[in-house]
């Protein structure tokens, strides 16, 4: 169930340090967009070999003739084979912005494509969808746009049973919701929800990890919590949200990052925590969490983290609910493996991923803030050491392991270790905090 | 950092909650003004603590080569014919074949052979084409339901339906999953040649017509008979398997 799509496919050329230049780059340009409330990410699904731009290109530029030259043989070729490729080629011009551009502002085109789109042809249905995948992959606001008129069949294809052309029209609706509020204004209206909840019922987890992907890019939208996450709570994705985030047999990796990242923009809006939590969210979550310490571990996978982050999100942030006290045992949070599993998803950041030890200890703060129960578990499996190790780590993890321990009735505990020579400036200054915050 | 063995070991156990142990206060503490209070914490949206969690996401979401679904090559197998009776398409890749089953041969109405992408318009279009309980019911009552998924609404007449699907739901005026139901009588005769070469881009010119139909339809009083004679057989007036487009009316000739 762990098993991740492995393959890490370089493109030629490119050398450790170059990819690793490349990465900081791409790193750097979302941290800027992020703080200026811009962050946006598309996702491309290209069955043929990488053809990057810089450097042995084969993204062709097409120029108009050529574009209308392939449409027409699209449209109007004798042999469906040759109409096929006829697509092929104008897709592969259509992966270089100049081309998208000439395409859009040829008049037509986008009529014809939609046409193709919706075909008979099954071939060149799939083509034409391949070409509108390309287009919506564009960083071009005008591009994207200019794919509106094909959402209204996007959306009806969802109820289809064709698991690869249904995939393709998700990454292309994906792509499509996060590159402006104009796309999303009508998306809304034509349904897109429903049409993620009957869709959201697909055996076929490469579906299912499309779906997530698309309603994540939907609940990212700026103006979701108004205007997007009450329908989709008052759908039933919530439940078969949580269904496909249950450990067992069943689950899979990639379909649980998409939907846990859903389910983190959903609690963090803080629209209607208390539906999720009657839901049972938060047991499906600490066994989440329990089956995520199993995994690190077993097999020190590096890309658990990527779970692992918006399960502690959510948790942390529904523990805050109010309603978390009116519901059912069942429904809540006691289990002490939860702690267990923690500590041990923390070693884990400690080693592959620092940046997410802050959030381990907010969710271990919410925790035992008004649990003594919970405290008592971090005293009885003998805690508060590894704790204190995680003090140096950064100014961030200082003050959140700190309010942590504080919680703990901390101060007996440091009288203990005080004799420990290694932890004595950690302990003092600890006393100085509890004494002096 | 170490974690004592006992972690490892209470995480393979079993459930349960620990005995909370009685609190008690330092008498230190008690001494000097202790502000510390334990309390939950929440972080909003676009609180700057969800900065490198959120960045690390984006990474994952922009790196399309590690995303490519399992095998970058389709396995192909030897050629086949697809079995459906009448069609004679051949493939040689399974996905090639199930998209093309379930585009043409899935969801096809036995009455009129007509191909619909999805179960949900398949049922519509046989309530509304081929039964004549609903042409009676409908008119009494609002019998058009919308086409879209979730929305309740039902309308007196198609063309309602239609402006609803325009203006409420913002669909385009010429859906084609949407066509009125052809009246009796020979009206336009449907072209069954195929579309003539025009230049493109002269006034958008496109394949339109109704898309859906595996065969050429056939002149207007053969379809009232539509049924005794099934449509894919055409006694040779130009039909053709696969993809058939008819021409719309082209209003500047």
């Amino acid at each position: 169930m762990w098993l991740r799509r492995q393959g890490c496919l370089r493109p030629a050329g490119c050398g450790v340090e170059e990819l690793r230049r490349r990465r900081r780059e791409r790193e750097a340009a979302l941290r800027k967009a992020r703080r200026e409330q811009q962050l946006i990410s598309k996702r491309l699904l290209r069955d043929d070999a990488p053809e990057e731009g810089e450097g042995g290109c084969v993204a062709v530029i097409l120029g108009q003739a050529e574009i209308q030259q392939f449409l027409q043989l699209a449209q109007r070729g004798t042999e469906e084979k040759e109409r096929g490729r006829a697509l092929v080629s104008l897709r592969r011009g259509l992966q270089h912005p100049e081309t998208q551009q000439t395409f859009i502002w040829l008049e037509g085109s986008m009529r014809t494509l939609v046409g193709l789109l919706t075909s008979n042809q099954a071939l060149l249905q799939l083509e034409a969808a391949r070409c509108l995948h390309e287009l919506s992959h564009s960083e071009q606001s005008a591009v994207a746009e200019a794919c509106l008129p094909a959402t209204s069949y996007l959306l009806t294809y969802l109820s289809g049973h064709s698991s690869d052309f249904i995939e393709l029209c998700l990454y292309t609706l994906g792509n499509l919701i996060v590159e402006s509020e104009a796309v999303r204004r009508q998306l809304l209206p034509q349904g897109i929800v429903p049409a993620l909840a009957a869709c959201v019922q697909s055996p076929h987890v490469t579906v299912l990890e499309a779906l997530g992907y698309a309603l994540s890019q939907l609940l990212q939208a700026k103006e979701a919590p108004e205007k997007i996450i009450p329908s989709v709570l008052g759908s039933t994705l919530p439940q078969h949200m949580l269904q496909l985030l249950q450990p067992g047999p069943k689950l899979n990796f990639g379909v649980a990052v998409e939907f846990a990242w859903c389910l983190h923009y959903i609690t963090c809006s803080q629209v209607n925590n208390a539906l999720l939590i009657t839901h049972g969210a938060l047991s499906t979550l600490g066994l989440l969490l329990l089956d995520l310490a199993g995994a690190v571990q077993r097999t020190e996978d590096a890309g658990l983290e990527l779970l692992a982050c918006p399960v502690l999100r959510c948790l942390s942030n529904l523990l805050t609910e109010a309603a978390v006290g009116a519901v059912g045992e069942q429904m809540q949070l006691r289990d002490e493996r939860v702690v267990a599993a923690l500590f041990i998803l923390l070693q884990f950041f400690l080693q592959k991923q620092p940046s997410l030890l802050p959030e381990g200890l907010w969710l271990l703060n919410n925790l035992t803030a008004n649990s003594p129960s919970f405290c008592t578990s971090l005293l009885s499996l003998d805690l508060i050491e590894p704790l204190l190790q995680l003090l140096p780590v950064s100014n961030v993890v200082s003050l959140l392991a700190a309010q942590a321990f504080l919680q703990q009735s901390g101060l007996q505990a440091l009288e203990r270790h005080e004799k420990e020579a290694q932890l004595q400036d950690r302990v003092h200054a600890l006393q100085q905090t509890a004494l002096h915050s | 950092m170490q974690l004592p063995p006992a972690v490892h070991a209470r995480l393979a156990g079993g459930p349960g909650a620990a005995e909370p142990l009685p609190v008690e206060r330092s008498p230190k503490a008690g001494a000097v003004p202790f502000r510390f209070t334990a309390r939950q914490v929440r972080f909003p949206r676009e609180h700057e603590f969800f900065e490198d969690g959120d960045v690390q996401r984006h990474l994952y979401l922009q790196d399309v080569l590690t995303q490519v679904a399992g095998a970058p090559e389709r396995p192909r197998v030897p050629e086949f014919t697809c079995q459906v009776a009448g069609c004679c398409q051949v493939f040689d890749a399974l996905e090639d074949y199930e998209h093309h089953y379930h585009t043409l041969h899935r969801n096809v109405c036995s009455f009129c052979k007509r191909a619909f992408p999805s179960g949900h318009l398949l049922d519509i279009h046989i309530l509304e084409w081929h039964d004549s309980l609903f042409q009676i019911l409908s008119e009494r009552q609002n019998m058009y339901q919308c086409l879209v998924e979730g929305c309740t609404e039902k309308f007196k007449t198609s063309k309602d339906r239609k402006d609803h699907l325009v203006r409420r739901h913002l669909y385009p005026a010429d859906f084609r999953f949407d066509k009125p139901k052809k009246n009796m009588s020979p009206a336009t005769p449907r072209a069954t040649v195929q579309v003539s070469a025009e230049a493109l881009g002269a006034e958008g010119e496109q394949v339109e017509g109704d898309a859906m139909e595996v065969c050429s339809e056939p002149a207007g009083e053969r379809h009232t008979a539509g049924r005794r004679i099934p449509p894919t057989i055409c006694f040779g007036q130009g039909a053709s398997r696969g993809f058939k487009s008819t021409k719309k009316r082209n209003k500047h000739q």
